[in-house]
């Protein structure tokens, strides 16, 4: 075959089925006898339960009423430091924390019996923020409330000091953001003695929750089966969250012996499950005359919520992505996770880079101000060049040329000539425009020794009538996985992209290839799949039975007598570290990712001085991803992130009150609608690095990362104020605009 | 129909759906979204909010883009839906099915049902939009994943290709 099926635009593996509706959801999916579930949780932050009463008036024998009691293994979600519990067993630690569930074949009596459960506590004085988990004045988690924490240090930041023209200081601060994926979480779980238990669900990582109903339920590996069903949409929010639920559903099932869903309605799935962690970051920074960093000190601050779950790799990332794409010659970089009494924060897309992120590219036009340069100006004489390294000394081996990316953005946009515009026309109107900068790196793949650990398998099988089937463990929920993935193996066997299909993730059917996160799935899984897929036709060719210049139809032929004559015919590949990479974990030094994506991205933004809104009116972002493997998907996954960016940035908010969301609905909890957003102009450019399956890097989570800044230094343009919190609402605007008088901006416009 | 009632409170409503006459048992102040997921097992249409802000139960009642999350069984009593498993011709996607699939307009594909059909509403209104059109016209319906741009591009191909109306039932 000479087409090439990688770097074209090959449909969507499951679009026929989403675009007319046959797509199965899990809430789409009855099984017979099934019981739905539903979960009484805690009204308060923090307190000891004294007692649970249920109402008199109904009939509990007709229900399945599960508590902490009933758990046949160990009460926890299993997943870093297994500090969760499933069900509260005597003490909460978070508003809407679970502590009861039930099950009824009626789901509206059901929601009923919930609210006819009374539970009376003991309440204790709960901590709501980072400065009062900082104070300690109580101790909710161990010892400090302190979940994680990192150094990373490079080079003297004393001489820094000494030898610096000016002090940049400043601090940033990002709110929780709800994933808000349009599907809520649900699950569906069976159980028999037999054959164990199987969950079905909208889910990210099926061996995640495999490993934390393994725990929870007391069961060996091989009675425990996850599937993955159609998920609409994820965001990370459909990571770690899944495990909780499923073990909500199988521990109903378990007892009632019946097939038992659990699908939460809206207000349930924002108030009770995981969002972005809200963050603070603390930039001092030593530059010389001409806007070199000469280093600093960035102090990283995110706030996990009641329990550890995710939040020390969520730290992580975001404390390795502080200092952005530039080069320091020295730095110290301090990340800590904090413990308070919310529900506790997940991953979102990004996990912990958008938040230090923002601070970095928002510290940089701060830079720019003091030094008296442009902001393209300081970013171009500070960007990371081959040969240098990075905050943790990783070395950049790949040729990258930031300063050509940041031209390219500039051009797009038109930047100067609509900033020179903007400066003439912003004076004589309500209408203030600004443009901004964003420029911005993200780690593919699992952090420092994180593949490594993972070790993931992945398979690829002929089947009995000549087609191929990829065996992974990577799941589909929008991003493109079942295509890509799909892509990768017929390139790699000469074969159609019909010829190729995805096995549905079913932990009884398909190996571990890890976790859907991390931009790893095209990068890592992909290359996994390509190693698979060249060892079945290595086997093919040893046989006798294929020539290595084959038509698909004999590779079908080969295939089919390969299974007909030996059995099921699989090839498989496990991870394997490359040479020479170094990762210390105590020092927090080394090659951090096996590679990074690029980006410079530009907002121009109007701020209307009438009702104090800020639009954002045309945005361009351009990046270097290695190879795009399939144009239509990867512009769609860039629009996709920017849009929720823009969202970050200037709309979505979470009110909270006593540590629990108090917007738990689309009508007040507001994401961007079509009518909200600017063109989105998504561009590429290729610099011939070549990584992962057919030169791809991971792309997923990048286009989350620049937006916001890129939009609030654009702001700052538009209106002279500087703003250093997201999300960014009129009533900010307005707050700060007013202490100024509407006229006097009005005569000094921009900058 | 109201005098249909008996003990449980429900009651048969006459409806045709996607062209097909239908007769179901509900109670009357059941959502027009359950008659269709649960009584006719048509589960194209999705529970995104449940109070109209999402968009992803929309179908066509009568002709008119409704969210039937919002719209009472009672209220559907002899009137016309379409659902999106009444879009495609026979096997072949419609025009705006094909342009979703090829755009990338489909993603995660939970607002799809209810953006295609509102894009269809909007297309029989207006069959030449422009970009303002067509962004206003799918305000109602949210998606998470794809920014919506290649939402337009989707809705603007099958513009220009003249997509056929939506089958209008019988």
């Amino acid at each position: 075959m000479t087409e090439h099926v990688v770097g074209t635009s090959v449909p969507r593996k499951e679009g026929r089925d989403k675009v007319t509706g046959a797509a199965r959801y899990i809430d789409d999916i009855t099984l017979p006898g099934m019981l739905y579930g539903a979960t009484v949780r805690s009204q308060i932050p923090r307190g000891t339960i004294k007692t649970i009463s249920f109402d008199p008036k109904f009939d509990w024998n007709e229900f399945v009423v599960v508590t902490a009691e009933h758990i046949p293994g160990k009460n926890c979600i299993a997943l870093i430091l297994d500090d969760q519990p499933c069900l509260a067993d005597g003490k909460v630690n978070h508003p809407e924390e679970p502590i009861l569930l039930l099950a009824h074949p009626d789901p509206h009596l059901l929601q009923k019996a919930v609210d006819a459960v009374a539970i009376e506590y003991d309440p204790l004085p709960p901590l709501f923020s980072i400065e009062d988990s900082d104070r300690c004045s109580q101790v909710i988690w161990g010892t400090d409330n302190l979940f994680k924490t990192f150094l990373i240090e490079k080079g003297s930041v004393e001489d820094a000091w000494a030898k610096a023209d000016y002090i940049v200081e400043g601090e940033y601060t990002t709110g929780a953001q709800e994933q808000l994926y349009i599907e809520n979480n649900g699950v569906i779980a069976s159980f028999n003695a037999d054959q164990g238990l199987t969950v079905w669900g909208s889910l990210q990582c099926p061996y995640y929750v495999h490993k934390a109903l393994m725990a929870l339920c007391n069961l060996p590996a091989d009675k425990v089966r996850v599937v993955q069903v159609e998920t609409g949409g994820a965001f990370g929010g459909k990571e770690e969250y899944p495990s909780m639920i499923a073990g909500h559903a199988s521990l109903l099932a378990m007892k009632s012996g019946r097939p038992v869903k659990i699908v939460y309605d809206r207000l349930e799935d924002m108030t009770a499950t995981t969002k972005r962690h809200p963050s603070r970051t603390r930039h001092r920074t030593a530059v010389s005359r001409t806007g070199q960093i000469l280093g600093g000190e960035i102090d990283f601050t995110i706030d996990g919520g009641a329990y550890a779950t995710l939040s020390s790799v969520v730290l992580s990332r975001g404390t390795i992505h502080a200092g952005g794409p530039y080069f320091w010659p020295s730095v110290r970089i301090r990340g800590k996770a904090v413990a308070t009494n919310t529900p506790p924060h997940g991953a979102f897309r990004g996990f912990g880079a958008p938040q230090s992120l923002f601070a970095m590219e928002r510290h940089m036009d701060r830079i720019a101000q003091v030094v008296g340069i442009s902001p393209a100006e300081v970013r171009r004489r500070n960007f990371l060049k081959p040969g240098q390294t990075t905050t943790t000394e990783q070395t950049i081996r790949e040729e990258i040329d930031l300063g050509k990316l940041l031209d390219r953005a500039l051009e797009l946009s038109n930047y100067s000539a609509k900033k020179a515009q903007f400066a003439r026309e912003n004076p004589a109107g309500w209408i203030k425009r600004g443009m901004g900068i964003a420029a911005f790196l993200h780690g593919a793949g699992f952090t420092g020794s994180g593949e490594r650990y993972l070790a993931s398998v992945v398979g690829v099988e002929a089947c009995a009538n000549g087609s191929i089937r990829i065996l992974v463990s990577s799941t589909e929920f929008g991003q493109g996985t079942n295509t890509v993935l799909c892509q990768i193996a017929a390139e790699a066997l000469d074969l159609p992209y019909e010829n190729v299909r995805i096995a549905q993730p079913d932990t009884d059917q398909v190996p571990n290839s890890g976790p859907t996160v991390a931009s790893r799935t095209v990068m890592v899984v992909g290359n996994l799949v390509r190693s698979a897929a060249f060892g079945l036709k290595q086997t093919l060719f040893a046989s006798g039975l294929l020539g290595s210049l084959h038509s698909p139809e004999e590779f079908r032929a080969a295939a089919q007598r390969h299974v007909a004559t030996h059995g099921a015919l699989r090839s498989f590949a496990r991870y394997e570290a490359p040479e020479g990479v170094f990762w210390d974990d105590q020092k927090y030094r080394g090659d951090a990712y096996a590679t990074f994506a690029w980006a410079v991205y530009v907002a121009e933004v109007a701020v209307d001085l009438s009702t104090y809104t800020a639009t954002v009116e045309d945005f361009v972002a351009l990046q270097e991803v290695g190879r795009v493997l399939n144009p239509v998907l990867a512009q769609g996954q860039i629009a996709g992130g920017v849009a929720q960016g823009i969202g970050f940035a200037l709309y979505e908010r979470v009110v909270w009150q006593n540590g629990r969301m108090q917007n738990g609905q689309m009508t007040n909890y507001i994401m961007p609608t079509s009518a909200d957003l600017p063109p989105i102009r998504v561009f590429f450019e290729e610099m011939g690095n070549i990584h992962g399956a057919y030169g791809a890097k991971g792309i997923g989570e990048l286009p989350m990362d620049g937006p916001a800044p890129a939009i609030l230094n654009a702001v700052e343009n538009a209106l002279g104020t500087p703003f250093d919190s997201i999300p960014l609402l009129p009533e900010e605007i307005f707050e700060a605009v007013s202490k100024e008088s509407p006229a006097e901006l009005l005569a000094t416009g921009g900058e | 129909m109201a005098d249909s009632l008996d003990g449980s409170g429900r009651c048969d409503l006459s409806l045709t759906v996607n062209g097909t006459p239908q007769t179901v048992r509900a109670y009357p102040m059941q959502r027009l979204l359950d008659v269709l997921r649960y009584e006719l097992q048509l589960t194209g249409a999705k529970e995104g909010c449940g109070e109209g802000e999402c968009g992803s139960c929309s179908v066509l009642f009568n002709g008119a883009l409704v969210n039937s999350c919002l719209i009472p069984a009672l209220q559907a009593e002899g009137g016309s839906i379409t659902t999106i498993e009444g879009l495609a011709e026979g096997p072949q996607l419609n025009a705006l099915q094909k342009a979703f699939l090829e755009c990338g307009g489909a993603q995660c594909g939970i607002c799809t049902p209810g953006m295609i059909l509102s894009a269809s509403h909007l297309l029989d209104k207006n069959p030449t939009p422009t970009l303002d059109d067509i962004r206003e016209g799918l305000a109602g319906n949210l998606c998470r994943c794809t920014g919506y741009m290649q939402i337009f591009e989707a809705v603007a191909r099958a513009a220009n290709e003249g997509v056929a109306r939506p089958r209008t039932p019988a």
